[in-house]
C-alpha cells in the first residue's frame, strides 16, 4: 500500500493531479459548508481553476483556458451580481428540515457509491490519443469543418439566450 | 509509465455528489445555481478525460466539452435573470418560498 503511493507520487503528473484534485474538492466542500454566499462563490471559483489545470494534465489546453475565462471568469463575476441585485441577508440560515438533508446526504453517498463500484469493476483501456501539434489548430479545423452546422446552432442559442436575459431582467416601467 | 482514466473519472464523481447535495439543500438560489454548475463541471471533466484516456480518444470529446461550457454559460445567464425578475415580484431569493405553483 505504502509502496503504490510511493510509486503514484514518484511521477510529476501524478503529484499534479493529486494537488489539483485536492483544490478542486476543497473548494467544493468549503462551497456547501461556508455560511455567507460571496464566500461560497469564491470557494467555487477555486474548484473552477483547479479543474482547468487538470484539463491542461489532460492535453486540453484550449478547453482549460475557455474554462478560466468562461467559469472562473463570467459566471463567476455573473453570481456576484446576482447576489448583489438581490440583496441577500447574506447568511445561510440552519435548514428548517433536518430530515430531508440527512436522507439527501444517505442518497448521494449512495450514488458516489454506485458510481465508484463501477468505475472500479470497468475496463478502460486507454487508446493512444494524438495531440497534435497545436491544440488551438486542431480544434478549430474540427469545429469549422464537422461540427459547423452544431457551432452556429450554438450561437443561436446564445444570442436568443443573452436577449432573453435583457428582455425578462428589464424593468416592467421602462 | 501510462495514465489511467479513473482517478479522474472518481474526482468527477465527488464533484457531481456534491454538487448534487447542494443544489437539494441549498436555501439560496444563487447558491442553488453554482451547484449546478459544479455537476455540469464534474461532465466536462468526464468528457476530457475521455476524449484523452477513453477507448477512442479524439478531440471530439473536447468540443462536445465546449458546446456544455455554452450551455452552461446561457442557462447561469437566464437563471439570474429570473432570479431577479422573481426577487422583484417576491422579494426574496430563498428556494423554499419559491412555490406558487404549488399553490
Amino acid at each position: 500500500m505504502l509502496s503504490s503511493i510511493g510509486d503514484f507520487l514518484s511521477n510529476g503528473s501524478n503529484i499534479a493531479f493529486f494537488i489539483f484534485a485536492l483544490f478542486a474538492i476543497g473548494g467544493a466542500v468549503f462551497m456547501i459548508s461556508f455560511t455567507r454566499v460571496v464566500h461560497m462563490v469564491t470557494a467555487l471559483t477555486f474548484t473552477f481553476l483547479s479543474l482547468a489545470g487538470l484539463f491542461v494534465l489532460l492535453q486540453a489546453e484550449f478547453v482549460a483556458f475557455v474554462q478560466v475565462l468562461i467559469y472562473a471568469g463570467a459566471i463567476t463575476i455573473l453570481m456576484i451580481f446576482g447576489i448583489m441585485m438581490t440583496r441577500h441577508d447574506n447568511e445561510e440560515e440552519q435548514p428548517i428540515r433536518p430530515a430531508h438533508n440527512v436522507w439527501l446526504g444517505i442518497g448521494c453517498v449512495g450514488l458516489f457509491a454506485v458510481l465508484f463500484y463501477a468505475i472500479q469493476h470497468s475496463d478502460f483501456t486507454p487508446g493512444t490519443f494524438d495531440p497534435g501539434m497545436d491544440n488551438t489548430l486542431a480544434i478549430g479545423t474540427l469545429l469549422y469543418n464537422q461540427y459547423v452546422i452544431l457551432f452556429e446552432l450554438m450561437s443561436v442559442l446564445l444570442t436568443v439566450a443573452f436577449i432573453g436575459a435583457v428582455i425578462i431582467a428589464k424593468r416592467e416601467e421602462d | 509509465m501510462g495514465m489511467v482514466i479513473s482517478p479522474y473519472l472518481t474526482l468527477a464523481a465527488i464533484l457531481f455528489c456534491i454538487g448534487l447535495y447542494g443544489a437539494l439543500s441549498k436555501k439560496s438560489a444563487i447558491v442553488v445555481l453554482l451547484s449546478i454548475e459544479l455537476m455540469l463541471n464534474a461532465a466536462n471533466l468526464n468528457l476530457v478525460a475521455f476524449a484523452k484516456l477513453g477507448v477512442n480518444p479524439s478531440l471530439t470529446g473536447q468540443i462536445f466539452s465546449l458546446f456544455t461550457i455554452t450551455v452552461a454559460a446561457a442557462e447561469a445567464a437566464v437563471g439570474i435573470a429570473i432570479l431577479i425578475l422573481l426577487f422583484r415580484n417576491k422579494g426574496t431569493a430563498d428556494v423554499v418560498q419559491m412555490d406558487t405553483m404549488k399553490q
